[in-house]
């Protein structure tokens, strides 16, 4: 079991003639992630390795071919567009990996789709690494064979940092039963709390990883929300302890301002909640592993 | 990003929001120039660097104070004079001191009262927030825990912008009224418009002031921009101020690799924004002192390794290097072959610790091995946090 792809996800790839949209289209595919087409304004009729159409809007790609799920790769500036243009065409899962989408654009976005977020539409990201359930969909641009089929969830804001807790997962003989990475921008569609509501309520995950970052309230209301609803075990780790307060670490979300969003309140709110806190990132599995034994 | 404050002022003017009437020089004769143009009885002369605490700083040459109050257009030439290409130290910029390159000349304004207002981003609503405060000029944190009634929030709809009955609402509530209460809220709005249409992640004026001649004026402004619309706003991107920014930030971003500079003497290169926060982490839990933070990005280059390499063993302060990738678009193997040929040009003489996971691992760790450089190979995080922090000790 899963949440929100699975073998019957039917992908888009908005950006698909861009090189970085064609490649990890690519890699999706040959992951065994079921890509039926891509759009490219301009750009419709053309085919992708001979096999994968393309269409100018994402509303003729609805039509022609079902798609279900979609991946932008759209350049900062069209972005947005591209996330309400998919919203518009009713394809229910949209995966932003784009990467510098102005904020006031993505406040825009999230007020406009308002009504159907987490209802009819689920949106994750921008700045994100996408959703993969391993064995089965792979949808973004982690790499697929670190990941191993299993029963652990695990969310988190940044890229790399999730590949190497996931990694450690994987080395240690546990697989996932979905990695999704929210990423890292301050305005954003999935939160922490929505995955792990997907999670809990998700009979194939028996146990959470969470990772966070400094910046935002979104662990601090995860950790308030697994308090009441959430029994199964959670391990977390919270990035940028040594992060200096007004600098953004990277990521546009990650940023310490009035003395809010810092490590150690997130680790505290966590730990409150009777959420296990790795203080090293070498120790998010561990930090599992021990809960698991008890 | 960061602006002037006579670029604030450029801003105010550009959107009609109501400010003091003055310019920028950056020679004793544009002094002249725009003092003679203000027919002021007053002006005040202020240093333009981007450090607080101005008022009270004192220039390497004996001046006393980077804000100055004179009475006349040659007190005023006199002052830029002494201003002007000399350091003015603060306790915000260091020791050494920031070189003035820009005085704004301002008329000087009778203060009747002041006021705060500023609009940022609620990342909690994930919309814009006014907010206004009757206690102005002042440190607003301090309001907002000591007397957190005399502070108005109104939260405002991305899609419709700051309504003017919004505006209204506000002003009354500072006490506005008569013809300073339409000159408040006109003030507000077209804040907002400045705001929404320049992309600014924060817009603070502190204070707004009620002249003695009953004139609303925004005096003195912070504005930060968002980064990721500046492409947009090409007039914005014009008055970064690189001289302003440290000089190891300045030499990453133009090969767009994302640094911050630290304390520390440890110093990484990571890739992932999430796994460079964490990697200074573990350095500082077994006990060490991150000298950065560096994300190359997840497809950086050669050329990009190389010059991150240089920028890090640069520092004096550094005395250890960690690098810590976690291969998965960027294959490990590139990695290596990067550190194996920035090795060769900078002529590294520290201690280098190479840690490396994921894709073409094991080719990665075989080029580092036949390269038979002087680095440490380390086997995971921990083991790699542990040998750096050994490094930086004996060194």
């Amino acid at each position: 079991m899963s949440i929100l792809v699975d073998k019957n996800t039917r992908l888009l790839v908005q950006g698909i003639t861009g090189k970085a949209g064609a490649f990890h289209a690519r890699g999706c595919r040959d992951y065994g992630t079921n890509v039926v087409a891509g759009v490219t304004p301009g750009r419709g009729g053309e085919k992708l390795d001979e096999t994968i159409p393309v269409f100018d809007t994402v509303a003729e790609a609805r039509e022609q071919t079902g798609c279900n799920a979609t991946m932008i790769f759209v350049p900062a500036a069209g972005a947005a567009d591209a996330i309400l243009e998919a919203a518009d065409a009713g394809v229910e899962l949209i995966v932003c990996i784009t990467e510098g989408i102005p904020v006031h654009d993505m406040m825009r976005v999230k007020f406009a789709l308002a009504d159907r977020l987490n209802k009819d539409l689920t949106l994750i990201g921008p700045n994100c690494p996408g959703i993969i359930t391993p064995g089965a969909c792979k949808i973004g641009i982690m790499p697929g064979y670190i990941h191993k089929e299993g029963n652990i969830g695990v969310i988190s804001r940044s890229g790399t940092l999730t590949y190497e807790a996931v990694w450690q997962l994987t080395s240690r003989g546990l697989g996932q039963s979905t990695c999704i990475g929210i990423g890292g921008d301050p305005i954003h569609g999935m939160s922490h709390t929505d995955a792990l509501k997907l999670f809990t309520n998700d009979p194939g995950t028996e146990a959470i990883i969470m990772i966070g970052e400094i910046g935002g309230a979104g662990e601090e209301e995860a950790a308030e929300w697994a308090k009441e609803h959430c029994k199964k075990p959670i391990a977390a780790f919270v990035a940028g302890a040594t992060a200096p307060e007004g600098r953004r670490m990277g990521h546009a979300g990650a940023i310490v301002q009035g003395g809010q969003g810092t490590a150690q309140g997130k680790k505290e709110a966590l730990r409150a909640a009777g959420i296990a806190v790795a203080e090293s990132p070498a120790d998010i599995a561990e930090t599992l592993i021990s809960l698991l034994k008890q | 990003m960061n602006i002037h404050e006579y670029q604030a002022k450029q801003l105010f003017d550009r959107f009609n929001v109501a400010t003091s009437r003055g310019g920028v020089a950056t020679t004793v004769e544009e002094a002249r120039q725009v003092a003679s143009s203000l027919s002021s009885k007053e002006l005040v002369v202020k240093a333009q660097i981007h450090a607080g605490g101005r008022g009270k700083g004192t220039f390497t040459n004996g001046l006393r104070g980077g804000v100055q109050l004179v009475k006349s257009v040659e007190e005023a030439v006199e002052l830029a004079g002494k201003m002007l290409q000399n350091t003015l130290v603060t306790h915000q910029t260091g020791p050494e001191g920031k070189l003035v390159q820009k005085v704004l000349i301002a008329e000087s304004v009778d203060i009747a009262k002041e006021y705060y207002i500023a609009i940022l981003l609620d990342r909690a609503s994930g919309a814009p927030v006014v907010i206004a405060s009757t206690e102005g000029g002042v440190d607003i944190e301090t309001v907002a825990e000591k007397t957190p009634e005399k502070i108005w929030k109104v939260p405002v709809h991305p899609l419709l912008g700051l309504q003017p009955y919004q505006a209204r609402h506000l002003a009354r509530r500072l006490g506005f009224s008569g013809k300073q209460f339409l000159k408040a809220s006109q003030l507000l709005l077209n804040l907002y418009r400045l705001f929404a249409e320049s992309d600014c992640m924060m817009v603070e004026v502190n204070p707004l002031v009620v002249t003695k001649n009953g004139e609303v004026f925004a005096l003195d402004a912070k504005l930060s921009f968002d980064d990721s619309a500046l492409p947009r706003h090409s007039e914005i991107m014009e008055m970064r101020d690189t001289s302003e920014e440290d000089p190891r930030e300045v030499a990453a971003s133009a090969f767009s690799l994302n640094y911050i500079g630290l304390d520390g003497n440890i110093a990484c290169l990571v890739n992932g924004a999430g796994l460079a926060m964490a990697t200074m982490d573990i350095i500082k839990h077994h006990g060490g002192e991150p000298a950065n933070f560096l994300d190359v990005g997840g497809g950086a280059t050669e050329e990009q390794v190389t010059e991150a390499f240089k920028i890090l063993s640069a520092d004096p302060k550094v005395k250890a290097i960690l690098v810590n990738i976690f291969g998965g678009i960027m294959r490990c193997d590139i990695i290596a072959q990067g550190i194996i040929n920035a090795f060769k040009t900078t002529k590294l003489s520290m201690p280098l610790v190479v840690r490396l996971e994921g894709t073409n691992v094991e080719q990665g760790k075989q080029l580092l091995h036949d390269s038979q450089l002087p680095l440490q190979a380390a086997s995971d995080l921990t083991d790699a946090a542990k040998k750096v922090v050994a490094a930086a000790a004996r060194s």
